[in-house]
């Protein structure tokens, strides 16, 4: 080996043998080590953790669980005087209005139909959601297609012998739902359009898709709820009655698909003119060029951007409360209400329980977007 | 390709002959492009006839790439008129994709489709713009593919290839369609030294075969093996023009003269 570095001339005889790679620790203590204690900021930022966990994780243990009442039938099960020990998570609270935060007003006798679209909707998406299975054309048709038909009849009723239900005894985690599933289902097919248009080579286009996407971005969504419940009627013919609940999704779809169009755009940038370019001189036309080339590979890009958009969505389902549609967070207000549970926990109690509930919701999305980023990415193994 | 088979020929250059009566396959006269205040293209004037395989060589930003581009319209030109196959290049559409789909493009950086595998790279044009059943299209992207000796990779994607595997799929990509003419930009500059030689040997095969080629290159080898014109542009002009033994032994203009003392050492 030395000679290669010290002669001027100089040529291979043996090929060098391939070696393994050196072991360092191994095992766990090695894992430790290497990722825990590598030096004395990482030993410091180990021990600060430490300490947060301390402080976070005991406390949050003894209400939720250890010092939590599991069973009862009301306040005086979970009052502290009463039942003469520290109390923390009033449980018993939940269970006795659980039906109320999923169903809202809705008629106790016509749950199964709540039930039924909520089977029928994890039934259709869940399988769309497994990379695996076959058949995906029909499964998205019958989600994206068929489902929201059946799920508008089951829910609103009024034909083959179905009760009509308003929407105003809608409620909780059904309202919660049925906005998010429609602004995420309806915000992405806007949004792209709306990207589209407004990296149009047609000025008109282009422009109505900047006012667009920027009179939604530049309004609170507060502001938008508030004018399509208390505004809008004002505007429209008496005669005219438009479902109020109907005006929140079309406010939320419209102001998320705002928000997805510029997270699109984002990904179209990113595009090298040579795609197009390739696309063009196969001779594919503009739709075919943006379905088959650009989209599929802009929205990979974005899929972090996309699911926060949902994500954020999800949570902004909670400002329709303020327009007097009582979603999750709305019915859990409503119940706080209730003198026969009135606690000193039992604020505490619902808000965990909403939290958990939102978290369940918002940490799948995220996680699912992070598997397709993977397998994405291991396709294609660029 | 010396070992390409009656077969082959039969399938990809012959139809093409025989379809078309007319002998001029692009024209361009007076041409003339602008980028803003910058004249790119200034007077072209060019007759390519059938079966004429042409280099464009000279400076960059003299206008060659620009050239070519125009003729499939992926650039406009501004004044002047440009016939590919009998049909004029205007605003019209119809007409625009009537001339794509006669004429395959090679780029420098190849324009894979990343997301695509390699079959589904060729099979894309023939299924969605000719209306093929996907089994001919995939039938005719194999026979392609085996062509331009990669058949064993049509399942990869194009990152899993190398440069030269990932050019000779854009020539497949771009046979796919059975176009009446190829256009060629700078197809080996991306390439690496020891992966030019693969894409050429392709190309020399088409040209073997009787393919309308325009090539813009800097590929002096293979002007000479297999051009029957070699053209020399600076400018936006062209400067010179002649067969290549004349355009390389003679060289008229000075401008030429300088440009290949400095490319050929």
């Amino acid at each position: 080996m030395a000679d290669e570095a010290a002669n001027l001339a100089f040529a291979r005889e043996h090929l060098a043998d391939r070696v393994e790679p050196p072991k360092t620790a191994t095992g766990a203590v090695g894992w430790v080590r290497r990722n825990l204690l590598s030096g004395w900021f990482n030993i410091a930022l180990t021990l600060v953790s430490l300490y947060v966990l301390w402080l976070v994780v005991p406390p949050l243990l003894k209400f939720l669980v250890l010092d939590a009442v599991w069973e009862g039938t009301g306040r005086d099960d979970c009052l502290p005087e009463k039942v003469g020990r520290d109390v923390g998570a009033c449980w018993p609270f939940i269970r006795a209005k659980f039906s109320q935060f999923v169903y809202g007003f809705y008629p106790a006798d016509q749950y199964w139909r709540v039930n039924l679209t909520f089977a029928l909707g994890a039934a259709w998406l869940v399988p769309l959601l497994i990379p695996q299975l076959p058949y995906k054309g029909l499964n998205a048709a019958l989600f994206f297609g068929v489902f929201p038909v059946v799920a508008f009849v089951l829910l609103v009723g009024g034909v083959f012998g179905l009760s009509h239900v308003e929407t105003r005894v809608w409620g909780g985690l059904l309202v919660t739902l049925v906005v998010a599933v429609t602004g995420i289902i309806a915000s992405l097919p806007l949004g792209v359009m709306l990207a589209l248009g407004r990296r149009s080579q047609m000025p008109v286009v282009r422009m109505l898709s900047v006012i667009f996407i920027e009179f939604w971005r530049g309004v609170p969504l507060i502001t938008v709820l508030f004018f399509a419940t208390y505004m809008l009627p004002l505007f429209l013919p008496a005669e005219w009655t438009i479902d109020s609940l109907l005006r929140a999704l079309v406010g939320v779809a419209l102001f998320s698909a705002a928000y997805m169009a510029e997270v699109v755009r984002g990904g179209l940038q990113a595009i090298p003119k040579g795609q197009y370019e390739g696309a063009q001189a196969l001779g594919l036309g503009y739709w075919q060029m943006m379905g088959l080339i650009v989209l599929p590979q802009a929205l990979r890009i974005v899929i972090p951007g996309i699911v926060n958009t949902f994500i954020g969505l999800f949570k902004d389902t909670t400002l329709v409360m303020i327009v007097a549609i009582f979603d999750l967070l709305g019915q859990l207000r409503a119940a706080f209400a209730d003198p026969n549970w009135s606690t000193p926990t039992t604020l505490f109690t619902g808000f965990a329980f909403a939290g958990i509930i939102y978290f369940f919701f918002c940490f799948g999305m995220s996680r699912y977007s992070l598997l397709v980023e993977r397998r994405l990415s291991r396709v294609e193994r660029r | 390709m010396s070992n390409t088979t009656a077969v082959d020929r039969r399938a990809s250059a012959a139809p093409s002959m025989e379809t078309t009566k007319n002998p001029v396959a692009i024209e361009l006269a007076g041409v003339h492009k602008w980028y803003g205040d910058f004249h790119v293209l200034r007077d072209i004037n060019l007759k390519i006839e059938r079966r004429e395989r042409i280099v464009i060589c000279g400076p960059s930003g003299s206008g060659k790439s620009t050239m070519i581009r125009c003729i499939n319209r992926l650039e406009e030109h501004q004044r002047g008129r440009i016939v590919v196959d009998g049909v004029e290049l205007t605003n019209d559409l119809k007409k625009v994709d009537e001339v794509r789909r006669d004429v395959g493009m090679v780029f420098q950086h190849f324009n894979l489709f990343p997301h695509l595998t390699v079959l589904e790279n060729c099979t894309l044009s023939p299924i969605w713009v000719r209306k093929m059943p996907k089994k001919d299209a995939e039938a005719i992207a194999m026979h392609y593919l085996a062509r331009v000796k990669i058949p064993e990779q049509a399942g990869k994607y194009p990152g899993q290839l190398s440069g030269g595997q990932q050019q000779r799929v854009a020539i497949a990509r771009a046979l796919c369609m059975n176009p009446k003419i190829m256009l060629f930009d700078e197809p080996t500059s991306a390439l690496d030294p020891e992966m030019v030689k693969e894409v050429l040997d392709t190309m020399v095969g088409l040209a073997q075969d009787g393919m309308t080629m325009l090539v813009v290159s800097h590929e002096m080898g293979f002007a000479r093996q297999v051009a029957n014109r070699v053209i020399f542009m600076d400018a936006g002009q062209i400067i010179e023009a002649n067969e290549p033994r004349e355009f390389f032994s003679n060289p008229q203009h000075e401008r030429t003269r300088l440009f290949l003392s400095q490319i050929l050492h």
